[in-house]
């Protein structure tokens, strides 16, 4: 059941973007960053928190759910630490996504080279 | 879809007209049959199965690294490592742009897509040495996207700060 969960709710998201990029013409980097940022108001609002509960995968997934999981962190920071968490826990929440593009992104420009021009 | 096919304008017709505004005319039309023309709905339905797959094979890795007795926080964690590796991999045997130029936004919008973003430009600028090359050009659309992202998650967690003390 968790796996059907998925598969609409993830579906259903790309689905709405589909739709933003094919009436706007913005480029993915704009995409990506729109989400990231309604991700994070989303968390804020204390709607994605429990969505992300009930839809698991389809919810963490997309970048929406990268932008919640910044939220998540400062929130919990703050909750810790007081304001110096507002400073602390972005990079911490989302540490382990980062790092993992940026390593993986470096070692691939080792063992991969750019496709040649046709 | 539009019907153009009646009245097909070939580039050297544009070129060769002599009249100013026929020319014109000619050109506007020859751009809009070059034009790809979207089918939203098929656009649609292919990012909803490829970007609802991204999703289940996330699941699938949740589920597993929960089974090895994990906690849910930390299986996501994997997850993520799981779906990055993966992309950046998919990346590197240029396999990923293939796939999104059929899917669009469904290879966009998760976070492989992201991942994507990152290796992509590391791969492709690697010639132009390691701090210029790779160093900056890694970060064309990661940047933005960690800015906004940190900037975003700051302003509200100082509204957030500010609520909750007050």
């Amino acid at each position: 059941m968790d796996y059907v969960r998925a598969f609409i709710i993830g579906g259903i998201i790309c689905a709405l973007v589909q739709i933003l990029m094919d009436n706007t013409k913005l480029m993915p980097g704009r995409i990506m960053v729109i989400l990231v940022c309604l991700g994070t108001i989303l968390g804020a609002v204390g709607i994605y928190e429990p969505f992300a509960k009930w839809a698991g995968a389809g919810a963490t997934v997309p970048l929406l759910g990268f932008g919640n999981t910044l939220f998540k962190g400062v929130k919990e920071a703050v909750d810790k630490h007081g304001f110096i968490g507002v400073f602390e826990g972005g990079f911490k929440a989302s540490a382990v996504g980062i790092s993992a593009a940026l390593i993986f992104g470096y070692i691939a420009s080792f063992l991969f080279s750019p496709k040649m021009k046709k | 879809m539009e019907d153009n096919k009646k009245t097909e304008v070939k580039i050297e017709e544009v070129l060769e007209e002599q009249n100013q505004q026929l020319k014109q005319d000619k050109y506007n039309q020859y751009v809009k049959e070059v034009t790809p023309t979207h089918n939203w709905l098929l656009n649609q339905a292919r990012a909803f199965w490829t970007g609802g797959l991204i999703c289940v094979l996330g699941q699938f890795f949740i589920n597993l690294f929960q089974s090895f007795g994990m906690d849910k926080d930390t299986a996501g964690l994997y997850n993520i490592i799981c779906l990055v590796f993966l992309s950046v991999l998919l990346t590197g045997l240029q396999i990923y742009q293939r796939v999104a130029k059929y899917a669009g936004a469904g290879t966009i919008v998760p976070i492989t897509g992201f991942a994507n973003s990152v290796a992509a430009p590391a791969i492709e600028f690697k010639k132009e040495g390691q701090v210029f090359g790779i160093g900056c050009k890694i970060f064309t659309i990661a940047g933005p996207v960690i800015l906004y992202g940190i900037v975003s998650s700051w302003i509200l967690g100082v509204i957030y700060y500010l609520v909750t003390a007050l």
